[in-house]
C-alpha cells in the first residue's frame, strides 16, 4: 500500500476543502482500503467523514425518506419505515456482503464502490488507465455485463442496494463548495461510452450528503431477489428489484450492466400488457449483447423478471 | 481406562479460540525484518530485467534477491515424485508460469516491503505458452506410476462388447485450490551454523530434510518448527516458497526474515489441484453384475516436476468388475505445478467413477445402492490380495436406514416443492489405508510423567489430543501424564500429516516406543524407528470406506442448486477420538460439497493467468451453503495397524462431489458430468 494521509474532517465544509485533488472521501472503507491494499486505488490523502453529521433516516414533509450518506447498511436494512414501505431496499442491503462489512458500509460508500471485475483488480484496464484496453472482453467474462457495455468496458456494477435505489427513483444529494445539488439515480452512473473510468456524474469533490427515496415510490409490495453461485457472500450473478405501485410495475436488474438496469422497456410494455411478464422480459432482454460465455445471463435475466414478477404481482 | 475411543475437544482449543496460539507469522522475534515476494505476470518467457534500483531506497528498504544474486541451490532437492524444480526459485532467468517467485524484497517492516514489491519494475520477453489443458493434447503421455500403475485385467474389451449395457461419458474437473485458511508463512534465522525457523507446513522433519538438501547443508544444520497449523489440505506437504526465500534472505541480511504468503500469493505459487478430464466406460449384465470398468483420466502438470493425480485408486478396488483397465495420461503445461489436494486423484476420480455408477443404474433400472451391493469383491478385483477389513456394506446400509433411502422412488425430476426440484443421491468411496516410517522418543521422567516426543504435526485436525491418548493408553497411563512434543524436525524423522497417513504413522511408532518403554520397566529414554517392523506389514487391501447420501434442490428457473442435507457414514478403523474425526471428517463432507457447486479455478484464454486468485474470485462454500451433516462411524478395525487405525483426514473429501451430482440429476434428469455445478449448467 501507497502511504497516504489521513485527516478526519471536522464539518462538511472542512471535508469539502481537503477533499480536492488525489484524496479520496472514507467512510467505512469496506471497498476502498480493499482497493489501496491491491494498488488499485492510491490516494494522496483519504478524508474521514464518518464521524460527519450525515447519518440517520428521517422523513421529508413530502412524505420522502431522507437516508442519510453515512447510514450504515445495517442501519438503512433495519429501519422499519424502510421495511415497510420499500421492502425490496431492505432485502438488497441484506443479500450483501457479511454482517460485519454491512455494520461498517456506509450509503454514500456503497453508491461509489468500484466493479468486482476480476482484471480490473489485479491488472490495468480502461477503468483504471484510459486506453490500456478490456481484457475481459476476449477473457473470462462469465460474471460480466450483457446490457450496455461497450468494446472498452464490459463490467457490471456490483452493488444490490443501487439496484433497489434504482427500482424505487432515488435522489442522490450532494454537497461542492460551489453549493448543493442533487441528481436522480438513473443519471447517476453515466453510460460506459468510452469513458468507463468515469463512474458517477458526480462533480469533482462532491461529497454525498443524503440519498431521497420518494414518497410516491414506496411499495409495500415490492421485492428483491438475488441469484448468485452461492448461498451467502457473493456478488450477484444476477438480481431483480421489482414494486408494484398503483398502476405501474418497477424493475431493476444488477450484475447486468455497469450499473443498475432500469428495465424501462419492459415497464412500458406491461402497461399495454399488464401479466404479460415474460413477453415484457423478452422485449427488454432484445437489447441484450450477451459475449460467449455469459449468455446464459440472458435466460436468468428472463427467467427472474417473469418468477418475480409472478410471485409479486397484486 | 483407555483414552482411545473417548470423544475429548481439542488440548490446544482454548488456546486458539483466545488468540493465544501463535501460528507461524505470530511468533515474535528481535531484530526481525520481513520479506515481501514478487511473481511473474507473464505465463512463460525470460526475465529481461529487475530494476533494483528503483526502489533500493525506498523507505526501510535492505535490499532485493533475485536470480542474479540469490544463492545457488542444489538441482537435485524434491520428494516422492523426483527432483522439484518449483523449488528451484531466483535459480535463472526462466518463467514456466505466471506467478513463479521472481524477487524477494526485504525491508525493515511489512509495509515497507509491500510497497517496495509493488512498484518493482520487472520486464519480460515474453515466449509462446500454453495453459489449455485437454484430455487429447498432443503433449499428452503416460503418467508416472507411483502411488497409481496402470493396470490390466480380464479382457475389457470383451466384457463391454458382451455386456448387456455400457456407459461410455466423460468427467470433468476444474483446477482447485486448497484455500487452507492460514496463509504459508516462515521466519528464519542462523544460529551460527544453523538454519532455523518456524514454518507452517505439514511435516517439518521432511520440509527440514527437503530445505537440507536444497542448500546443501546437513540435516543436523537444519531445525523446523511448526507448532500449530491453520490448515493444509496438502498445499503445506512440499517445502514453500516462502521457506525457501525466507532462508535466502536471513543468510543475505544476516537476521530473522519473515515471508508470509498474501491469500492471492497463496494460490498463484503454492499448489492446486490439477483440472481432470477422465473417460469412463462401464459394462454390466442385465442384473447390475459388473463386466467392465475402463477408466482413462488425464489431467494437467508442469515440466518443472513430475505428479501424479491418481484418479483410478476406487476403481482397482471398489468393484468386482471381471475386467479392469486404467490408464493415467499427464499433460504438461505451463501452469502452476500441481501437488497433492485433500483426496488426490480419489476426490475428482470417485466423481467420474461413483456418476458413472449412477449412470449404469439408471439405464439399469437399478437402485443405485443395489447396484452397489451386488457388486462387493470379495478380494481386491486387480491385486487378488484379500482385504485387511472392508466394511463397505456396512457403511451403504446404515446410511441408507438413516437417510430413508428405502423410500426413495428412483426415477428423476418427480419431486417438486413450489418452484423447487428435489432429488437425493448417494456414492460409494474408499481411501486407502497405510502407515510410513516414522520415530518416536519416549522419556519415563522422575515425576511419573512420560514425554512422548514426536515430529507430528497439528494441522488443525486435533492430532495433538488424538497421540495424546494413543500415548497414554500405550503407556498404560492417564493423559494427564502424557507430556506431549510434536512439531519439531529436531524430534527425528517422521511422517507428515499427509496421504491419510498421519496418525497411523505416528500411532505405529509411539506404541512401539512404548513397548519397548516397557520392556525396560517404564524407566529412562527409549527411540525407535518403525521402518523395519512397517516392512513386516502384509500385503492387503487396506482401505478405509464411507457412504455418502445428499438431498438437493434446484430452481430450474435461477440454476440455483443447494444442499439440503447431507449424510455420511464411514469406516476408518478404530475411531481415536469421535469428536475430532467427527469434525475431521465432516469438513471433508463441506470440501466435497464445494467442490461439487463451487470451487473453480478461471485462466484468461489469451494470457493463460489466473484470474479468480481470491476469495472474492473463488468461491468456496459459505455457511449457508453448508446444511446440517450427519457423520457417523460403523464399528471398524484395521489389524495390521497399532491401536488399529486407518486414517480419517481424506474420505471425507471423497464421494461427496458424485453424491450431490447424482442427486442434481435425480432432481433436475439432467446429469452434471462437469464440475463445479454452476447455475449456469443448471438454469433452463
Amino acid at each position: 500500500m501507497k502511504e497516504f494521509a489521513y485527516q478526519r474532517a471536522a464539518d462538511i465544509r472542512d471535508a469539502l476543502i481537503a477533499g480536492g485533488g488525489g484524496a479520496r472521501y472514507l467512510a467505512g472503507g469496506t471497498n476502498l482500503v480493499d482497493l489501496m491494499k491491491e494498488g488499485v486505488e492510491a490516494p494522496t490523502r483519504l478524508i474521514d467523514v464518518r464521524r460527519l453529521p450525515l447519518d440517520g433516516i428521517s422523513e421529508a414533509a413530502d412524505g420522502a425518506l431522507v437516508i442519510g450518506a453515512t447510514t450504515t447498511n445495517s442501519d438503512l436494512a433495519a429501519h422499519p419505515e424502510v421495511r415497510r414501505r420499500y421492502p425490496a431496499l431492505s432485502q438488497a442491503v441484506l443479500a450483501g456482503a457479511s454482517g460485519q462489512l454491512r455494520n461498517m458500509a456506509t450509503v454514500g460508500g456503497n453508491l461509489l464502490q468500484r466493479t468486482r471485475c476480476a482484471y480490473f483488480a489485479a491488472q490495468e484496464c480502461n477503468k483504471r488507465v484510459p486506453g490500456t484496453g478490456c481484457p475481459a472482453i476476449a477473457g473470462a467474462h462469465h460474471n460480466h455485463a450483457i446490457l450496455g457495455w461497450t468494446r472498452s468496458c464490459v463490467a457490471t456494477h456490483a452493488s444490490d442496494m443501487a439496484v433497489a435505489l434504482t427500482a424505487f427513483d432515488a435522489i442522490v444529494r450532494y454537497e461542492t463548495l460551489d453549493g448543493a445539488g442533487e441528481i436522480p439515480l438513473s443519471e447517476f452512473y453515466p453510460p460506459v461510452g468510452d469513458t468507463p473510468h468515469v463512474e458517477t456524474a458526480l462533480p469533482p469533490g462532491a461529497l454525498i450528503t443524503a440519498v431521497v427515496l420518494p414518497g410516491a415510490a414506496a411499495s409495500p409490495r415490492s421485492r428483491y431477489r438475488k441469484v448468485r453461485e452461492r448461498a451467502s457472500y457473493a456478488f450477484a450473478t444476477v438480481s431483480i428489484a421489482a414494486a408494484f405501485t398503483e398502476g405501474s410495475v418497477r424493475i431493476a436488474l444488477g450484475g447486468v450492466a455497469s450499473r443498475p438496469w432500469r428495465c424501462r422497456t419492459a415497464e412500458a410494455f406491461l402497461l399495454d400488457s399488464p401479466g404479460s411478464f415474460r413477453a415484457a422480459a423478452e422485449a427488454e432482454l432484445s437489447a441484450a449483447e450477451p459475449l460467449p460465455g455469459n449468455g446464459y445471463k440472458v435466460t436468468l435475466a428472463r427467467n427472474l423478471i417473469e418468477t418475480v414478477l409472478k410471485e409479486l404481482q397484486p | 481406562m483407555n483414552a482411545v475411543g473417548v470423544a475429548q475437544p481439542r488440548i490446544e482449543g482454548p488456546a486458539k479460540v483466545t488468540g493465544a496460539a501463535r501460528y507461524a507469522a505470530d511468533v515474535p522475534i528481535e531484530g526481525l525484518a520481513f520479506g515481501a515476494v514478487v511473481l511473474a505476470t507473464v505465463t512463460r518467457g525470460r526475465i529481461r530485467d529487475i530494476d533494483v534500483d528503483a526502489v533500493r531506497n525506498m523507505p526501510g528498504v535492505l535490499g532485493v534477491i533475485d536470480h542474479r544474486n540469490a544463492p545457488r541451490l542444489n538441482p537435485k532437492a524434491g520428494g516422492f515424485f523426483g527432483p522439484d524444480g518449483q523449488l528451484q526459485l531466483l535459480q535463472d532467468e526462466m518463467i514456466p508460469f505466471a506467478g513463479r517467485p521472481v524477487a524477494l524484497v526485504v525491508a525493515e517492516t511489512l509495509e515497507q516491503a509491500q510497497a517496495a514489491a509493488h512498484v518493482l519494475p520487472v520486464t519480460y520477453d515474453e515466449e509462446p505458452h500454453d495453459t489449455n489443458f485437454t484430455a487429447d493434447h498432443p503433449a499428452g503421455r503416460p503418467a508416472m506410476t507411483i502411488f497409481d500403475e496402470p493396470v490390466d485385467v480380464g479382457d475389457v474389451e470383451a466384457e463391454l462388447a458382451a455386456s448387456s449395457v455400457v456407459v461410455e461419458e466423460r468427467y470433468r474437473t476444474p483446477e482447485e485450490y486448497h484455500s487452507a485458511m492460514e496463509p504459508h508463512s516462515a521466519t528464519v534465522w542462523w544460529d551460527g551454523e544453523r538454519l532455523e525457523a518456524i514454518d507452517s507446513n505439514q511435516g517439518p522433519f521432511v520440509i527440514a530434510a527437503t530445505l537440507a538438501t536444497l542448500f546443501s547443508l546437513s540435516l543436523e544444520k537444519v531445525r523446523i518448527r511448526t507448532e500449530h497449523v491453520g490448515g493444509g489440505f496438502g498445499s503445506k506437504g512440499l517445502c514453500g516458497p516462502q521457506l525457501i526465500l525466507a532462508a535466502m534472505a536471513a543468510h543475505r541480511f544476516g537476521r530473522p526474515v519473515r515471508v508470509t504468503l498474501t491469500r492471492t500469493q497463496v494460490f498463484l505459487t503454492t499448489a492446486m489441484r490439477p483440472a481432470t478430464d477422465q473417460l469412463i466406460r462401464i459394462g454390466a449384465d442385465a442384473d447390475g453384475r459388473l463386466r467392465a470398468i475402463w477408466h482413462e483420466p488425464a489431467f494437467e502438470i508442469s515440466p518443472l516436476v513430475e505428479y501424479i493425480e491418481g484418479c483410478t485408486e476406487l476403481t482397482k478396488t471398489l468393484y468386482a468388475a471381471r475386467a479392469i483397465r486404467t490408464r493415467l495420461t499427464a499433460v504438461p503445461l505451463d501452469i502452476l505445478p500441481p501437488y497433492s489436494m485433500r483426496g488426490p486423484g480419489a476426490a475428482p476420480g470417485s466423481f467420474a467413477l461413483e456418476s458413472a455408477m449412477d449412470e449404469l443404474a439408471e439405464r439399469l433400472g437399478i437402485d443405485p445402492l443395489e447396484l452397489r451391493l451386488r457388486n462387493e469383491p470379495a478380494a481386491g478385483p486387480v491385486s487378488g490380495l484379500p482385504f485387511s477389513s472392508r466394511n463397505l456394506v456396512e457403511c451403504l446400509r446404515e446410511g441408507a436406514h438413516r437417510f430413508g433411502w428405502g423410500t426413495r422412488d428412483h426415477r428423476p425430476r418427480l419431486r417438486r416443492e413450489g418452484s423447487l426440484l428435489v432429488g437425493t443421491g448417494l456414492a460409494a468411496t474408499s481411501f486407502s489405508a497405510g502407515a510410513f516410517p516414522s520415530s518416536a522418543t519416549i522419556t519415563a521422567e522422575a515425576d511419573g510423567t512420560f514425554t512422548v516426543a514426536i515430529g507430528a504435526t497439528d494441522l488443525g485436525t486435533g492430532a495433538r489430543t488424538a497421540l495424546t491418548a494413543i500415548a497414554a493408553d500405550a503407556l498404560e497411563a492417564g493423559t494427564e501424564r502424557i507430556r506431549l512434543r510434536i512439531s519439531d524436525s529436531d524430534l527425528g524423522p517422521a511422517w507428515s500429516a499427509g496421504g491419510s497417513r498421519g496418525t497411523t504413522s505416528w500411532a505405529w511408532a509411539i506404541t512401539e516406543a512404548a513397548e519397548k518403554l516397557r520392556g525396560q520397566e517404564w524407566r529412562g529414554t527409549v527411540t525407535i524407528d518403525t521402518t523395519q517392523s512397517l516392512g513386516g506389514l502384509p500385503g492387503r487391501e487396506r482401505h478405509a470406506y464411507s457412504a455418502v447420501f445428499a438431498e438437493v434442490t434446484a430452481d430450474p428457473a435461477t440454476g440455483e442448486v443447494r444442499v439440503r442435507r447431507l449424510l455420511g457414514m464411514f469406516a476408518v478403523g478404530r475411531v481415536v477420538n469421535p469428536l475430532l474425526a467427527r469434525s475431521q471428517v465432516i469438513g471433508g463432507m463441506i470440501g466435497g460439497l464445494s467442490m461439487a457447486l463451487h470451487e473453480e479455478g478461471v485462466r484468461d484464454p489469451v494470457s493463460g493467468r489466473h484470474v479468480n486468485a481470491d476469495f472474492a474470485g473463488y468461491h468456496i462454500a459459505a455457511h449457508a451453503d453448508v446444511p446440517d451433516i450427519e457423520a457417523d462411524f460403523v464399528p471398524d478395525h484395521e489389524p495390521g495397524i497399532p491401536v488399529g487405525v486407518k486414517g480419517a483426514g481424506e474420505i471425507g473429501n471423497v464421494g461427496t462431489a458424485a453424491a450431490i451430482a447424482n442427486a442434481v440429476w435425480h432432481a433436475t434428469g439432467v446429469r452434471q458430468r462437469s464440475l463445479p455445478i454452476r447455475l449456469d449448467r443448471v438454469l433452463e
